[in-house]
């Protein structure tokens, strides 16, 4: 069955497909219960499933996070919502002295498959704090997963993915992307959550990025074809692990690499993966790889946003450039 | 003198029962007691001193990276260790060695922990005494999130102490002062979890006194969280014992979350780094010694009609537990480079696997000693 649905409803379908078979799925947060969550994600699950299954807890992220550990270790599997991503920072010990190495310290007695979903990145206007890009702090810590979806589709298919992982999963949803629609079906086989996809073929030049930039990316492509130039655009899907393979195979083919993401620059994800790209394609490359970031500056006072984060204009930018070559 | 009005107490400082209305109820718990009990309280803390002591040598001979002694909080240990039941999970902090002991963990793992074999050391869920916690009070939050899933699993309240369950978490003076503690204590109360707060009041943070944590008694941080909380005399092992046992009690029959705090103090030095000559008066530590809880437990069993043969014997039962400790330290081997890469994750993850056979390939490259 496929449904045309918001990627917040996918989510939330996602989740209650996912409290429905197995028991030991339960949901914690803030203002999740009654109030459905600030983007409405979770919804009607606790009218569902009941308060002790859909917690509306304390005000205090080290709180959600300590305590999921908690009833982790007790065979539980948590799904933490942090309300924004500038808001997981007080929960950060937890998540990477923690959560991060419990299941090393165990040493093969106790998994810990707790899910921390945070809305993250710009385009929203909002206050300080609302729109921050926070993954390469999860991607660089080892003992964490970390996905992000970009389409309904994939957040419905990852989500569920991500609870049946026996290892923590930061579970990025890029907040500009909650709301419009895509075909969702729900009976299809997933890829495997770690896999990123080409998701429009092309010659010229391999653009790669995650989350919000995934659309972003498609919009520069299609821009770029009116101009006779042939984008190749990968959705990356997972931060950690990244899946190289067909990135490598793209750049193999078009010989140049745009990396797009909303994180200032700065040791981000795109750095990884122009290290990346350069110690195992450095023979197909007719150009450096570049990146398109945010700048290496606090998210700016929500007016100057539309400047701060890449745009059509500055990938296509990067994309000339990287001919230019 | 950290020992206030408020403090429970059941052993005086020289070994002889004090009778009071307040401590009645604890007095009863304690009267149950048969003498093997009592025995078994005075064994456990006598040879864990042991223990600590040989631990602490083998450290200054370069057998250990560091070392942290328990050296005088003997009877907060022991006897809230015996106060809890076969079911209940108890979460450490990093010096409850004796603890640790009750709960069956060969103490050789401790010694693993800290001379760099392994970041764990144990099965927890075997004997569920979690593995130590080194970032303070983070361990209060799990324990916290682990009553959680007692309530949510059904197992207390049932008017069943015997089945039903609770826990216990073990925190210092250090640890109020941490945000997850604060956290820990809203949510425990917030959801009326089944679980002890025990709080060792060792009286420093490593050189830091505990009046820089609170200008007010630490129990009263309980208190102020709305939790029912009491400060006991935690070198006396009958009244840690007994508070522990009515406490957890509460807990396990649904009377919501309980805080203890221990008034103790820290013999030696918090680690084998630390130097106490720098922050504190050798006539406070005399003082101290003579609140010993060893030595005042051992008086109170003499003065019931305990024989010398049985302190010789428990003697030499420490001679041994030290010398089969030192031995096995020794023996010790390097972890294999597998630990390293093992277990980062539970499912598979081809980073890891890749840079395992990487690191496999490079060393054996160099041929023989190196692979």
């Amino acid at each position: 069955m496929s449904e045309n649905l918001s990627l917040a409803k996918a989510i939330n379908l996602g989740l209650q497909r996912a409290m429905q078979e197995d028991p030991k799925v339960m949901l914690m947060g803030e203002d999740i219960g009654t109030l459905g969550g600030v983007f409405r994600v979770t919804e009607g699950l606790k009218n569902e499933f009941g308060e002790d299954r859909v917690l509306d807890t304390p005000l205090a992220e080290s709180g959600i996070v300590g305590t999921a550990i908690g009833l982790a270790m007790r065979g539980y599997r948590p799904v933490c919502e942090i309300q924004f991503d500038g808001f997981v920072f007080p929960a950060f010990d937890q998540i990477m002295s923690q959560l991060a190495k419990l299941t090393s310290r165990h040493q093969g007695t106790q998994s810990f498959p707790v899910v921390i979903r945070i809305p993250y990145g710009g385009h929203i206007g909002a206050v300080e704090h609302h729109q921050e890009s926070p993954e390469a702090y999860f991607a660089h810590t080892p003992g964490l997963r970390v996905l992000s979806p970009a389409t309904p589709s994939d957040g419905y298919h990852m989500i569920r993915q991500a609870i049946q992982s026996n290892d923590p999963v930061i579970f990025l949803e890029p907040k500009a992307r909650y709301w419009p629609k895509g075909d969702v079906d729900f009976d299809a086989t997933p890829a495997p959550a770690h896999q990123s996809r080409v998701i429009r073929t092309g010659t010229d030049v391999t653009v790669v990025g995650h989350g919000a930039m995934v659309a972003m990316l498609l919009d520069a492509a299609e821009v770029a074809a009116r101009e006779g130039i042939s984008l190749e655009v990968i959705d990356l899907r997972s931060l950690s692990p990244i899946d190289y393979t067909p990135i490598i195979a793209s750049v193999e083919k078009t010989g140049r690499l745009v990396v797009a993401q909303e994180a200032p620059g700065q040791v981000s994800v795109g750095s990884e993966i122009a290290a990346t790209v350069a110690e195992r394609a450095y023979y197909f490359l007719e150009a450096p790889v570049l990146r398109v970031s945010g700048f290496d500056t606090p998210f700016p006072p929500a007016n100057l946003e539309g400047s701060y984060l890449p745009d059509v204009d500055r990938i296509l930018d990067a994309v000339d450039r990287a001919r230019g070559f | 003198m950290p020992y206030t009005e408020a403090t429970l107490q059941l052993l005086s400082t020289d070994g002889t029962l004090v009778e009071s209305d307040r401590t009645a109820e604890y007095r009863a718990v304690v009267d149950r007691l048969t003498d093997d009990h009592l025995q078994l309280f005075y064994r456990e803390m006598s040879t864990t001193r042991r223990f600590d002591i040989e631990a602490g040598n083998l450290q200054r001979q370069g057998q250990l990276a560091l070392w942290v002694p328990s050296l005088g909080q003997e009877a907060a240990q022991v006897g809230s260790a015996f106060g809890t039941r076969p079911q209940d999970t108890i979460f450490p902090s990093y010096r409850e060695h004796a603890v640790a002991r009750i709960r069956g963990i060969d103490p050789i793992h401790i010694v693993e922990l800290l001379r760099g074999v392994t970041n764990g050391g144990w099965n927890p869920n075997e004997s569920k005494f979690r593995l130590y916690t080194l970032v303070l009070a983070t361990q209060t939050l799990h324990a916290t999130g682990y009553a959680m899933g007692i309530q949510f699993d059904g197992s207390f309240a049932k008017g069943d102490p015997s089945t039903d369950e609770a826990c216990l978490v073990y925190f210092g003076d250090g640890s109020t002062s941490e945000g997850d503690l604060n956290e820990a204590l809203v949510f425990a109360q917030s959801y009326q979890t089944p679980q002890v707060f025990f709080l060792q009041n060792n009286q420093y943070a490593i050189s830091v006194p505990v009046v820089r944590q609170s200008r007010s008694p630490l129990y009263l941080r309980g208190e102020g969280f709305g939790i029912e909380s009491y400060q006991i005399d935690g070198n006396d092992v009958l009244i840690s014992y007994a508070a522990t046992r009515l406490a957890m009690d509460a807990a396990r029959a649904g009377e919501g979350p309980r805080f203890i705090e221990a008034q103790t103090y820290r013999l030696g030095a918090h680690t084998t780094s630390d130097d106490p000559t720098k922050y504190r008066e050798s006539s406070e530590e005399e003082a101290w010694k003579l609140r010993d809880p060893i030595s005042r437990f051992e008086k109170f069993l003499r003065a019931r009609g305990q024989s010398d043969s049985f302190f010789e014997q428990v003697r030499q039962e420490g001679e041994d537990l030290a010398s089969d400790i030192r031995r096995r330290t020794l023996e010790l081997a390097p972890p294999p480079m597998d630990v390293m890469f093992d277990h980062v994750y539970t499912d598979d993850h081809p980073v890891i696997d890749a840079q395992k056979k990487w690191l496999q390939d490079y060393e054996a490259s160099f041929g023989g000693d190196h692979a």
